[in-house]
C-alpha cells in the first residue's frame, strides 16, 4: 500500500513536467522516494526497537515466569499478574497518585496556560527573561531539585520552620503524612510548570495574527479573545499536556523516592507504584512480579487516558 | 587492556604453542622455567573504596603477571543491584567484589561466591574470630573479611558537661540520662534512634541478643519477634512515648547539623564512626568523646557489628586461583592492610593491627585527643560472634526500614511492628521456596 501511494506522488510531478519523461529517472525517483523516509526514520527505529519494543518484550517475558531463591524458574502463566491485581500495596500507590493527579495536574497546568497567555500578550516587558525564568526550573535535574526542597522542608533546620519560631508560630510540618502528597505535588509543579508553559507558548505563537485583528476589528476585549478564540485553538495542546501529566502522576518516581531520604516513615517501599517495583526488583529479587507490576501500571495509565480521551471527545461532539 | 583481550583466538594459540615448545626445548637445559605461568591474567575489582588504587598498585607490583582493573560499581546496594543484575544475565561481573558482611550470605545464596577454602583458611588464626564466622562456613570460605564496624558510643562531652549528663554505662543508665537531658533542655535529645535504618537497627538487636535467622540448606528458622526485640522494642517505645529521644532519618543534612551543633549528645555508631564524624562535624572539634557502647547487664561486655566490608572471589570467574589470590593478598598483606588503616581509615579485623599500639595510641583531634581506637578495639574483642544473617539482607534492611520508621513515628508500636516483620519475612521465605520453622 505505502509503495502504491508514493508510487503515484511520485509520478504526479513528472507527469506534470511532461518534457523529460525518461523511464529511469522516473523509476529511479519512486525507488528513491519509497525509501527515503525510512532512511530518516531508521536511527529512531533502531533505538525504539532496542530501548522501548525490546525491554518490554523482555519484561513480558519475564513476568511470566516464577523465579525463587530455592527451586530456581518455573512458567507461572498470569498468576504474577492475579496476584498484582489483587496486591493492596500496589493499588494504595495508585490511590496515593490518583489523589496527587487530581490536585497537582488542574494547578499545574491552570499556572502554565496563564503564564503562556500573558507572556503571549504584545506588552509584556523582559518577555524572554521570564518565559526562561518559567522553564529554568526543568532544567534543574530533580537530584538536585529534591536537595533544594529537602532543606527549605527541613523540620529543625529549613528557613519556614527557623521563620515560624523566631514569630513564634508553630514550624509547619511539610514531611507529615497528611501533607507529603501536596509537598511533593509543589515541587512537580515547581518543575513542570515551565515546560508545560513552554508548549502553550509555541501554540499560542502558531495561532494567525488575522484573528487577533479581526478580534480587534469586532470589537473583543483581551478577556474575550483569550476565551473564544485562543483557548479553542489551544486545546489540542491542552488535551496533549493533559495526557502527558496523566501519564507522568502515574509514574511519579524521582521525587517521592529522593525525598524517602528525609522522610522514610512517609514515604515506604511501596508509596508509589514504581517505586515499588524498583524495590521489588532491586532489593527484593522478584523481579518477575516487578516485570508484572509494571505491565499493570501500563495498563492502569493507558486505560485513564483512554478513557480521558473518549470522555472529551464525547464532550467535544455534543458542543459543536 | 582491550588490546589484550582481543587478540583472536588463532593468535593466542599461535603464541601459546610457540611458548610451550620453547619451554620445552629450554626445559632439556635449564629445568625451571616456568614459561607458560607468565601468560598475563586480566582481573576485574569492583570496590566503593576511596583511593583504593593505591593498594590495587601494590598488588600489582607484587604480581606482574597480574592486572587489575579497578571499576566503582556503586556502593551497597547500588553495587549488589548492579551484582544481581550481571549473576541474572551471566556477563558483566567482576572476578573479586566489595561485599559487606551482612550480604555474604545473600550472595552465597546464589552461588554467586567462589569457596576458597583451600588457599584462605591458613589465614584464619589472623582475624577477629566473629569476622572469620561471618564468611565461612566450616572449612569453606567465601570471602576475606576486610574491615568492620564494632559497635561503640560517640558522645558531646560539652553537652554533657552543661546539662549534668552522667556517662551512660547500661542501657537502664542511658534512659535515665536520656529523660534527665529532655527535661533540662527540651530540644537537646540524648541521641536520635535511626529506625530507618535496618543497619543499625540490626547492630543493636545483635548485641541484645537477638539471633532471628538460621539457615540450613533450603530450611530456614525465622524468629523476628520474640522476647529480645520485645525487650528491645519496649525499651526505646518508653524513650520514644517521652519524647526523650528522636526518631529521625540519618546520614542527611538536618542529622549532620544536629550532631553538629550539640541537637543531639551521642551517636551510636560503630568503629568506622569516629572518621566519619570529623567529616561534618567542624564546629565541634574537640567536643567529641567516645565511649563503651552500653550494657543490657552490667558486669558484663557484649558488643555487636555494623557495617564492614569483605571482598570475594566469584565463582564465575575465569581465573579462581588469582581471584582468590588478589582477595586474599590485598586482606592480608602487611603493607597494604595498615595502608587502610592510616590512608583510608578502615576499622581492622586482623588481629596483628587490632593489637598494634600504632593504631590503638593514636591520638584524634576531634575528640579533644583521645585515643579513640582504644574503645573500638575492647569493642571488637567483645563482639558476640554467633551472629546470622539472612539470606535475602537486602529485602530484610529495606522492609525492616520501612516497619520500625514508620512505627518509631507514632503510627503503632514498635512491638507490633516486630510482630508484622515476623509474618512479612515468613510470607516472603515461602515465597522464595524456603521450607520455613519458626
Amino acid at each position: 500500500m505505502n509503495t502504491a501511494a508514493s508510487g503515484t506522488l511520485a509520478s504526479s510531478p513528472s507527469d506534470r513536467s511532461a518534457l523529460t519523461p525518461s523511464p529511469p529517472v522516473r523509476r529511479g525517483r519512486g525507488f528513491g522516494t519509497t525509501l527515503v523516509p525510512y532512511i530518516f526514520l531508521a536511527p529512531f527505529a533502531a533505538l525504539f526497537l532496542a530501548f522501548t519494543v525490546a525491554p518490554l518484550v523482555y519484561a513480558f517475558y519475564t513476568s511470566v515466569f516464577r523465579d525463587t531463591l530455592v527451586g530456581g524458574t518455573q512458567f507461572a502463566g498470569f498468576a504474577n499478574y492475579l496476584r498484582a491485581f489483587s496486591d493492596l500495596k500496589f493499588w494504595g500507590g495508585i490511590a496515593h497518585l490518583a489523589l496527587f493527579g487530581v490536585v497537582q495536574v488542574p494547578i499545574m497546568l491552570g499556572l502554565a496556560l496563564a503564564f503562556a497567555l500573558v507572556l503571549d500578550r504584545g506588552n509584556v516587558h523582559a518577555r524572554s527573561l521570564f518565559r526562561l525564568g518559567f522553564f529554568i526550573p526543568y532544567a534543574v535535574p530533580s537530584v538536585i531539585a529534591a536537595l533544594i526542597w529537602g532543606y527549605l522542608y527541613g523540620p529543625v533546620f529549613g528557613p519556614f520552620t527557623q521563620a515560624a519560631n523566631w514569630a513564634g508560630l508553630p514550624p509547619p510540618n511539610f514531611l507529615s503524612d497528611g501533607a507529603m502528597l501536596f509537598s511533593l505535588a509543589n515541587v512537580v509543579t515547581w518543575e513542570f510548570t515551565g515546560y508545560n508553559m513552554i508548549i502553550y507558548y509555541s501554540a499560542l505563537k502558531a495561532i494567525p495574527q488575522d484573528l487577533q485583528e479581526a478580534a480587534i476589528v469586532d470589537g473583543a476585549s483581551a478577556w474575550q479573545y483569550a476565551r473564544l478564540v485562543q483557548l479553542p485553538l489551544l486545546w489540542p495542546a491542552i488535551l496533549l499536556t493533559i495526557i502527558f501529566s496523566i501519564n507522568g502522576s502515574l509514574q511519579l518516581f524521582n521525587e517521592p523516592f529522593l525525598m524517602r531520604a528525609i522522610a522514610p516513615q512517609v514515604i515506604g517501599t511501596s508509596y508509589t507504584p514504581n517505586i515499588y517495583a524498583y524495590f521489588l526488583a532491586a532489593a527484593n529479587q522478584q523481579y518477575n512480579y516487578a516485570a508484572a507490576i509494571s505491565f499493570v501500571l501500563g495498563i492502569v495509565i493507558a486505560s485513564v487516558a483512554y478513557l480521558f480521551t473518549v470522555m472529551t471527545n464525547r464532550r467535544g461532539g455534543t458542543a459543536t | 587492556m582491550t588490546e589484550v583481550l582481543s587478540v583472536n583466538k588463532r593468535d593466542m594459540d599461535r603464541r601459546h604453542f610457540l611458548k610451550v615448545a620453547g619451554a620445552s626445548i629450554a626445559a632439556a637445559a635449564i629445568p625451571a622455567v616456568p614459561a607458560v605461568a607468565e601468560e598475563t591474567v586480566n582481573l576485574v575489582l569492583w570496590s566503593w573504596l576511596p583511593d583504593f588504587q593505591a593498594q590495587v598498585d601494590l598488588f600489582e607490583k607484587a604480581h606482574p603477571n597480574i592486572k587489575v582493573k579497578l571499576i566503582n560499581s556503586g556502593q551497597g546496594p547500588a553495587e549488589y543491584t548492579n551484582l544481581r543484575a550481571g549473576l541474572k544475565a551471566r556477563s558483566g561481573l567482576p572476578d573479586v567484589c566489595h561485599v559487606e558482611f551482612q550480604v555474604v550470605r545473600s550472595f552465597k545464596q546464589l552461588n554467586a561466591l567462589a569457596d576458597i577454602g583451600k588457599w584462605a583458611n591458613s589465614y584464619k588464626s589472623e582475624f577477629a574470630e566473629w569476622s572469620w564466622n561471618q564468611v565461612s562456613d566450616g572449612d569453606k570460605v567465601y570471602a576475606m573479611p576486610w574491615d568492620s564496624g564494632p559497635i561503640g558510643m560517640l558522645y558531646r562531652n560539652d553537652v554533657f558537661e552543661k546539662h549534668g549528663i552522667s556517662l551512660p554505662k547500661t542501657w537502664d543508665e542511658f534512659a535515665e540520662q536520656a529523660i534527665k537531658l529532655h527535661e533540662a533542655a527540651p530540644d537537646t535529645y540524648l541521641t536520635n534512634a535511626v529506625f530507618n535504618d535496618g543497619g543499625w537497627v540490626n547492630s543493636l538487636l545483635w548485641q541484645a541478643g537477638w539471633r532471628p535467622f538460621e539457615v540450613n540448606g533450603t530450611e530456614i528458622s525465622i524468629q523476628v519477634n520474640g522476647a529480645v526485640p520485645k525487650k528491645f522494642a519496649a525499651y526505646w517505645q518508653d524513650l520514644l512515648d517521652r519524647k526523650a529521644v528522636e526518631a529521625k532519618p540519618g546520614f542527611v543534612a538536618e542529622w549532620y547539623t544536629s550532631l553538629d551543633q550539640g541537637r543531639y549528645a551521642t551517636w551510636l555508631t560503630a568503629g568506622w564512626g569516629p572518621v566519619f564524624l570529623t567529616s561534618f562535624a567542624k564546629t565541634s572539634s574537640g567536643k567529641w568523646r567516645a565511649a563503651a557502647i552500653p550494657q543490657w547487664e552490667s558486669g558484663k561486655f557484649v558488643s555487636a557489628n555494623w557495617g564492614g566490608s569483605t571482598l570475594a572471589a566469584l565463582a564465575a570467574s575465569q581465573h579462581p586461583k588469582e581471584a582468590a589470590e588478589l582477595a586474599i593478598w590485598l586482606t592480608t598483606n602487611k603493607e597494604a592492610t595498615t595502608l587502610y588503616t592510616t590512608k583510608q581509615f578502615l576499622f581492622p579485623v586482623l588481629n596483628d593491627l587490632l593489637n598494634s599500639p600504632e593504631f590503638a595510641n593514636k591520638p584524634f583531634e576531634l575528640y579533644g585527643g583521645q585515643q579513640v581506637n582504644q574503645i573500638f578495639i575492647e569493642s571488637a574483642k567483645n563482639v558476640d560472634p554467633s551472629f546470622q544473617w539472612s539470606p535475602f539482607q537486602d529485602y530484610v534492611n529495606s522492609t525492616m526500614g520501612d516497619e520500625l520508621a514508620a512505627a518509631a513515628s507514632g503510627k503503632g508500636t514498635l512491638a507490633e511492628a516486630f510482630d508484622r516483620l515476623q509474618n512479612t519475612f515468613v510470607q516472603y521465605a515461602q515465597d522464595q521456596g524456603f521450607t520455613v520453622k519458626t
